[in-house]
């Protein structure tokens, strides 16, 4: 299924309350809210956004992007996010996300896992990164995935950082590796350029929903676009 | 008056934002008296089922659960919502619940992914208001591990394949029950929400 969009930027993206109204209308089945900002400041104003969105839109709606903390998690459930995702602070504290699949239940916790080839290796491999691509940590992304899994994650959000933005399409081996062994939902992210990638990502990558962002907010392709193009080649989708 | 139960759990903004885009007014209440003298009645389920039964006997709310639906007066019953309408559950060791409809709620199969997190289609297996202009076959938004099975098939209205058939919709009278989260799942979910308010409240 389409999951929806995620905001990359959203002092670039133009009103997100509205915009979320809008690709609400427009067929998203879920709408992901990323890169709130690291700032206490950012925090409080996506509290208010996440309330006003969650009166317009009857869709599952995830927030991310500098969550660090249970009470971080809290406040955003409770500003009516359905799901809460969290990335830096689960890499260096993997225990936040037992603690925040006891507290809220693990459908609340996605676990989002920024990954890059890891040059010159003979087997594929990736390795994870955090504070939003840029810091590499050494660790196997598909042994975290593993383990992000164990501790309680409802779903993964994965994202290539040497696909995302290049619109060639999604990492598909890293997606099916990850998909192979995860018993969650396993979300793509990252490289979407033509109706073709997301057909893949699905299908090919065995991912179970995937993000889009640029191809929406640029308007390349409509949602309607590319759920009529996967229903035309067999994918089930939500009309 | 709509009222809409809450035992402590989370999930109820969303329920209230829904009745609202629909134009009608709810209160959010953990007072069983609120539920007696109610017109219709949301209880909405996020959580285990052996949590919500506990809150509920101990707010008092699973009597005056049992006592509406014994007066049949409208009641909604949404996801764990709807599985402590039955005997018992299998979450977390045998648990009681409030036995409203015979049978038990069993771990979905292994094989696919659990919890089964997503839109799945409902096949609608009667014809009931509750389904007006929605169409058969239309994708409602599911997050559960365990789902009801109950002893009395005609009690079935609606059913969702997901490894396994599963009753995804339960009538019983005014009870309806949802394995699904109609207000997360777009507009049919909320022409959902509508046509329950218009059954419950043309019945005043």
């Amino acid at each position: 299924m389409v999951k929806g969009t995620s905001f990359t930027d959203l002092r670039d993206a133009g009103d997100p309350v509205e915009l979320a109204a809008f690709y609400y209308e427009e067929g998203a089945d879920e709408l992901v809210f990323l890169d709130i900002g690291a700032t206490p400041e950012a925090r409080d104003t996506m509290v208010g956004v996440v309330e006003h969105v969650s009166e317009k839109i009857f869709i599952p709606l995830t927030v991310g992007g500098g969550l660090r903390s249970i009470e971080d998690i809290r406040r955003m459930l409770e500003a009516g996010a359905d799901k809460t995702s969290i990335n830096t602070a689960a890499v260096l504290n993997p225990q936040i996300i037992a603690a925040g699949a006891a507290r809220f239940g693990s459908q609340c916790i996605v676990v989002a896992i920024d990954a890059r080839r890891v040059a010159k290796s003979k087997v594929p491999q990736w390795e994870v990164l955090t504070h939003g691509g840029r810091k590499p940590t050494g660790i196997d992304a598909l042994q975290w995935a593993q383990q992000a899994v164990s501790l309680g994650a409802g779903e993964l959000l994965v994202t290539s950082w040497d696909a995302d933005g290049h619109q060639r399409g999604y990492d598909l081996e890293l997606t099916r590796a990850i998909s192979k062994e995860a018993s969650v939902p396993v979300i793509a992210s990252g490289g979407a350029g033509n109706l073709d990638h997301f057909y893949e990502a699905l299908v090919d990558g065995k991912a179970d929903a995937i993000l889009a962002a640029s191809v929406f907010h640029y308007r390349t392709y409509s949602i309607r676009q590319v759920k009529d193009y996967l229903l035309g080649r067999g994918v089930p989708v939500r009309l | 008056m709509i009222v809409i139960i809450d035992y402590g759990a989370g999930n109820l903004r969303s329920v209230a934002n829904a009745i609202s885009k629909l134009g009608y007014r709810s209160q959010i209440t953990s007072s069983p008296e609120d539920v007696h003298s109610a017109t219709a009645v949301i209880l909405p389920g996020v959580g285990a089922a052996a949590d919500t039964m506990h809150h509920l006997r101990q707010s008092g709310m699973a009597e005056a659960i049992r006592q509406l639906v014994q007066d049949n007066k409208p009641l909604l019953a949404i996801c764990v919502g709807m599985q402590v309408m039955f005997e018992k559950t299998e979450e977390g060791g045998w648990h009681d619940c409030l036995g409203i409809v015979p049978g038990t709620v069993k771990r979905l199969p292994p094989g696919l992914k659990i919890p089964h997190m997503g839109w799945n289609q409902v096949k609608q297996r009667t014809a009931h208001p509750i389904f007006d202009s929605i169409p058969d076959g239309a994708n409602f938004y599911f997050v559960h591990s365990y789902h009801g099975q109950p002893d009395d098939m005609s009690l079935v209205a609606g059913t969702t394949y997901y490894g396994t058939p599963m009753c995804s919709v339960l009538i019983k009278g005014n009870l309806i029950a949802t394995q699904f989260h109609p207000e997360k799942s777009g507009e049919y979910g909320l022409r959902m929400y509508a046509n329950f308010l218009k059954m419950a409240l043309g019945k005043r």
